[in-house]
């Protein structure tokens, strides 16, 4: 693994969870139920940090005068290299439980194996932290799937058509490309393989308790880490970047 | 009234006087009961409602240290309105009856929640002026006569001080930045600094419920007194930040020991409360579009709940 794609590692682990968070944060103030305004907020604040650690530690290797918020701030959508799924938008509270439970089981299972690397130690402590951070993201999600699933008439077809709908999004959690490769034979990421069959037992698990189909696999869509984004990302990007872009000398 | 309902509410009243805690299974006149629903789902709703004027600049805090702060900061408003709701539940009102209240214009909350936020800076000046404003009102409260309430407050106050701090954090950053940052605080002060004197309600002398809810020890202290030691405690802090507080009329005077103010613009006021405020109408339907939105999802968590229960009893009965 070159030292490029190692620090191209860590920053894929900040765009995810700072995209993700600041979704999820559009919540607060607009929850169904004042504690799910709570708990969504609280994801987001997690998932925020998270985004910090990594950044930061990204900026320290590359070592180029940059910042958390350099990164957070002044790339553009080409240049973030999140998940698609992550950068989708809200859509109701079903929307957005469905795409917390695909991405917590999967991040999960992720920090799994990155608290566990010996390679570095830094991203191991991160990751530790975190990890404990979804295993409530993961129960939260999964508790609302069943819920929704087997709640009433309206939540199981509402939540069963969030999943099919987003479950497109969810192979290229698994596809490896040349910086998953290399991490993973460094011994820095985990086998993406692996891990589909650690998600997929967690999914399937909690469908069947929620009365709920899991979809056929039919074509995935693919591209965020490439930078080849949906149409949303820059749209989320041009609010959340508008302040440093528009006052580039302010501190704040 | 009867002779007994006389003889209980003077235990009571001596009982308050006496600074003794009134806890919900007590006796209490009804008119104390009910006062106390409307101060505490009105200040429950001031919370959430007032989480909106914050949470819009949540998705473009200008770093993710301020977005974190900010983010964290409007949760805690969340759960002060849910420690609050919980205390009025307390009196024999539910959550449902106090929300439908608020959606239908029956309840009132804090009218300085009808302003809007425009710029970063009014992240600084909500949280300074604004916050700082309500813990002089709600330091008292700790000391309110109704238990529940007053330990709710003890904690939501805690809270407050820390977020008045981070407010006055965030303007001190910016007067200390570029020239557009300090015209920005500058201007975030025009226009929060009326209003923010505002939320001590109206003139000692116009307060309706003022008198009983001090004899009540709900009260400790009039709207004019704590509206005073505010201006008082504020006007060093601004002249720390290098600001200038929009109000020709403001200035020492030794005699008094108190900064002398100008008058308040109260037909301003009066409007902004019958709901014409620049946000009156977007700030209840932001709450009413969650509300409404968010029906299903509360129906269906009942539904499982109640489904769960069922099975609980019928494996109880077997067992048995």
């Amino acid at each position: 693994m070159t030292e490029d794609q190692h620090i191209q590692a860590i920053l894929r682990l900040g765009d995810d969870t700072l995209v993700l968070g600041q979704r999820l944060s559009a919540w607060c103030g607009h929850g169904p139920i004042l504690e799910e305004d709570i708990a969504l907020s609280n994801t987001a604040l997690d998932l925020i940090g998270q985004a910090r650690n990594f950044y930061t530690l990204a900026a320290a290797r590359e070592n180029q005068g940059r910042d958390e918020d350099k990164l957070a701030f002044f790339r553009s959508d080409r240049d973030f290299q999140n998940h698609l799924l992550l950068e989708l938008p809200n859509g109701h509270f079903g929307d957005t439980i469905v795409r917390q439970f695909f991405f917590s089981a999967f991040a999960l299972e992720r920090y799994v194996f990155l608290s566990r690397q010996l390679m570095d130690a830094e991203v191991a402590g991160i990751a530790s932290k975190a990890l404990k951070e979804l295993q409530y993201h993961w129960e939260h999600s999964a508790q609302w799937i069943i819920r929704l699933g087997d709640g009433t008439e309206e939540s199981h077809n509402k939540v069963q058509q969030s999943i099919h709908d987003l479950w497109s999004y969810t192979g290229e959690l698994f596809e490896a490309d040349e910086v998953d490769q290399a991490g993973f034979e460094a011994g820095l990421l985990p086998n993406l393989e692996l891990l589909r069959d650690t998600w997929n037992t967690r999914i399937d698990d909690c469908l069947q308790k929620a009365t709920l189909q899991r979809p056929e696999d039919g074509w995935m869509q693919r591209g965020g880490k490439q930078g080849i984004h949906s149409e949303h990302l820059s749209y989320m990007l041009a609010e959340m970047q508008i302040l440093p872009r528009t006052y580039p000398d302010a501190s704040w | 009234m009867s002779e007994t309902d006389k003889n209980l509410e003077a235990r009571f009243e001596a009982y308050v006087a006496e600074e003794k805690k009134i806890e919900p299974k007590d006796w209490m006149p009804d008119s104390y009961r009910k006062t106390l629903i409307r101060q505490i789902s009105q200040h429950a709703h001031s919370e959430i409602v007032g989480m909106l004027p914050e949470g819009n600049w949540i998705s473009r805090a200008p770093s993710l240290k301020r977005k974190a702060i900010l983010l964290a900061k409007v949760q805690d408003e969340a759960g002060h309105g849910l420690y609050l709701y919980s205390a009025a539940e307390t009196l024999g009102v539910t959550r449902n009856q106090m929300l439908n209240d608020l959606h239908t214009g029956k309840a009132k909350y804090s009218s300085i929640f009808n302003y809007p936020t425009l710029t970063w800076a009014d992240m600084g000046a909500v949280g300074w002026l604004v916050d700082g404003a309500a813990i002089m009102n709600q330091v008292p409260l700790c000391k309110c006569s109704y238990g529940p309430y007053a330990r709710a407050m003890v904690r939501v106050c805690k809270e407050e001080s820390f977020h008045q701090r981070q407010g006055f954090q965030v303007m001190l950053n910016l007067a200390q930045g570029t020239d557009e940052q300090k015209d920005m605080a500058q201007d975030a002060l025009n226009r929060w600094w009326w209003p923010s004197l505002m939320m001590f309600g109206p003139n000692d002398a116009d307060s309706p419920h003022s008198a009983q809810s001090m004899k009540w020890n709900i009260k400790r202290f009039s709207n004019d007194e704590l509206r005073q030691r505010f201006v008082d405690m504020t006007v060093p802090q601004a002249e720390l930040l290098g600001l200038t507080i929009p109000d020709p009329d403001l200035k020492w005077n030794e005699e008094r020991g108190h900064y002398d103010f100008g008058e308040i613009q109260w037909e301003e006021f009066y409007n902004v409360i019958q709901g014409n405020g620049p946000c009156n109408k977007e700030r209840i339907a932001a709450r009413v579009k969650a509300h409404d939105e968010g029906a299903w999802v509360r129906e269906a968590a009942n539904a499982y709940a109640k489904k769960e229960n069922e099975k609980r009893s019928k494996s109880a009965t077997h067992a048995a």
